[in-house]
């Protein structure tokens, strides 16, 4: 009995120890390609990446600046598609609407959201490409649009309903109408969470490759307007990392820096936005 | 919606009959109608991406019919598309990365649910959360010149050599294909897996582990034989919402997976997945039949991730149901 004992408690510490070990390898991964990252894309950093075209084939040196500035624009379509739809949906879902609609709108949103990115590529070709039979910056940023929208939708909803009621009962109690309300209290007291919400959905669509393959497709030079192909960090590190230079290699660490130092700072951004409480205390 | 009815001031005693005009004057009505074209606008994108879809792929959907899923011709020159070898690749890297991550994300979902002190747990969250924001084209780069050449010179000559009698791990050894992907994919879908677990374990009831321990068990036994099996339906849930993440990642796999269609036992073999030959002939595709099977490919992966999303929502959702339900009783 007693070595039956001492036997479940190896076991029970043994198995325990193990899971902390799966603990400690699965946050290790995150360590290891930021260190990775910075060993190889540090030393590939320079001036020229972020002022400098793309260099010829052959020729050694240039940079990304085409693609960086491409990836912005790309970024400002998306946003200016995907937070207002996701902002005004949610204010429709968490205020306005019945139980049958909003079930309809977030079954479509789940929906959207569990789409794979490139089948979103497939989409937003076939809306944007296809009809106007070019790649175009356009085509690029409504994929990454449309990627957004279900991601600020839902959270944003999250949050606009975690206000209290009692703010909603004051201010109605004091004569403002529903829509007054809604405006000046609240979506002032949830802001936080929205701009968190908001915040990560960007940083979701800043790191997509595949929506952005056949639709603002890629150039090595710079991309004037918004109907032309564009170039971007996401997919410059493609097709650097499966070409066989060995400079474009190191070209490719550096954007792959560049991109995740941006994402993750502002993940990080969010989450100490959101960690300072939002600005009314939940009762 | 009752309780809600305002009072715009001098509404006075005509309130059935100017509620309406007085709503309309304070822009209730108006904001409610231009936040419901938003809103409805969500719905519109879905079905049209569903419509989409359907009708850009009617051309291989009509001459090949269900015969595109289970052949393995894929021939542009010969206009013969059979989509088995992609499917194949799909599921068999999907599988390999749900063997990998399975228990190492449930493992670190129970240290972090179980063991570790609330502060440690979170902050090791934010680290899982930061992990599931690292872009699929930077695990691709690091697969590239990381794994690959590991996989080449070490992994892939030593299951050989131990394990070489099974037929999983037999043929030459190229860095690239199944296995390498699975384990690439792995990496992806673990921070699904823990977070998802870990607020599915967070929310079984305390006094079943309390009454698991006061029976005699020791502290994994209560664990692995009662929180666990209490949250088992929500920790299916994660793995399917991990498998459909899986099914569906592209860039990653595209460059390391070897883009090769074929169907072979050995992992160690290259081959190609339904996201990476899009991926890669999409803008090569000439011709309508050939752009359209591509498309019908897209629309396979809809479907799959469509099914299997709806399967984890409503499994997560069962689980935290009845944990709250139970914690009330």
């Amino acid at each position: 009995m007693n070595n039956r004992l001492r036997w479940r408690k190896f076991v029970s510490n043994f198995m325990l120890t193990m899971t902390g070990v799966c603990a400690v390898v699965a946050v290790s991964v995150l360590f290891f390609i930021l260190g990775y990252l910075v060993y190889h894309g540090g030393t590939s950093i320079n001036w020229n990446f972020f002022t400098k075209l793309p260099a010829p084939v052959g020729e050694s040196g240039g940079g990304m600046a085409n693609a960086i500035v491409g990836n912005a624009k790309l970024l400002l379509l998306a946003a200016l598609i995907g937070v207002p739809i996701g902002f005004m949906g949610a204010i429709y879902l968490a205020e306005f609407s019945g139980s049958s609609v909003a079930f309809v709108v977030r079954y479509a949103a789940d929906l959207l959201n569990g789409v794979p990115s490139i089948v979103i590529g497939i989409f937003a070709y076939s809306l944007a490409v296809l009809p106007f039979k070019h790649f175009s910056t356009l085509a690029g940023g409504l994929a990454l649009g449309v990627m957004m929208v279900p991601i600020t939708l839902r959270s944003t909803e999250e949050f606009l309903r975690a206000v209290p009621r009692a703010l909603r009962e004051g201010a109605m109690a004091l004569g403002a109408s529903k829509s007054k309300t809604i405006a000046t209290v609240i979506v002032p007291a949830a802001y936080r969470g929205i701009l968190t919400a908001i915040l990560l959905a960007f940083a979701r669509v800043a790191g997509e490759t595949a929506p952005l393959l056949f639709t603002a497709f890629g150039s090595r030079f710079w991309s004037p307007g918004w109907n032309q192909p564009t170039a971007s960090l996401p997919v410059m590190i493609f097709t650097y990392a499966i070409a066989p230079y060995e400079d474009w290699h190191r070209q490719a660490w550096a954007a792959g820096l560049v991109l995740l130092g941006l994402i993750l700072v502002i993940n990080i951004l969010a989450r100490a936005i959101l960690a300072r409480g939002i600005a009314v205390p939940r009762s | 919606m009752a309780t809600t009815t305002t009072t715009a001031p001098g509404a006075g005693p005509f309130a059935g009959s100017r509620s309406f005009i007085s709503k309309l004057r304070d822009g209730d009505e108006i904001a409610r109608l231009i936040t419901f074209l938003f809103a409805a606008s969500v719905v519109l994108v879905t079905v049209l991406l569903v419509y989409e879809l359907w009708v850009e792929s009617a051309l291989p959907r009509h001459k090949f019919g269900l015969h595109f899923l289970i052949t393995k011709v894929w021939d542009p020159n010969l206009d013969q598309f059979g989509a088995l070898p992609f499917i194949y690749g799909t599921l068999v890297t999907a599988a390999v990365s749900l063997l990998l991550a399975v228990p190492l994300g449930i493992g670190a979902a129970i240290f972090l649910a179980e063991l570790a002190p609330a502060q440690i747990s979170d902050i090791l969250e934010f680290f899982i959360d930061l992990l599931a924001a690292v872009p699929s084209v930077i695990y691709g780069l690091l697969g590239v010149f990381i794994v690959i050449p590991l996989m080449r010179e070490y992994i892939q000559p030593g299951l050989k050599n131990t394990l070489g009698f099974l037929p999983f791990f037999q043929g030459p050894t190229y860095g690239v294909g199944f296995l390498t992907a699975g384990i690439v994919l792995a990496i992806m879908v673990i921070p699904y897996i823990i977070s998802v677990s870990r607020e599915v374990l967070l929310s079984v009831p305390r006094d079943q582990r309390e009454a698991a321990l006061a029976l005699g068990a020791t502290r994994w036994e209560s664990t692995w034989k009662v929180v666990v099996p209490f949250a088992r339906t929500g920790i299916m849930g994660s793995i399917f919402l991990a498998l459909a993440r899986a099914l569906g990642e592209t860039m990653a796999v595209t460059m390391v997976i070897g883009n090769t269609p074929t169907i072979s036992a050995s992992l160690f073999s290259p081959g190609y997945s339904i996201a990476a030959v899009i991926a890669n002939e999409f803008t090569e595709a000439t011709g309508d039949v050939y752009l359209q099977s591509l498309i019908e490919l897209g629309l396979v992966l809809f479907l799959l991730t469509f099914i299997l999303n709806g399967l984890a929502r409503l499994l997560i959702v069962a689980t935290s149901q009845r944990g709250s339900g139970v914690g009330q009783a």
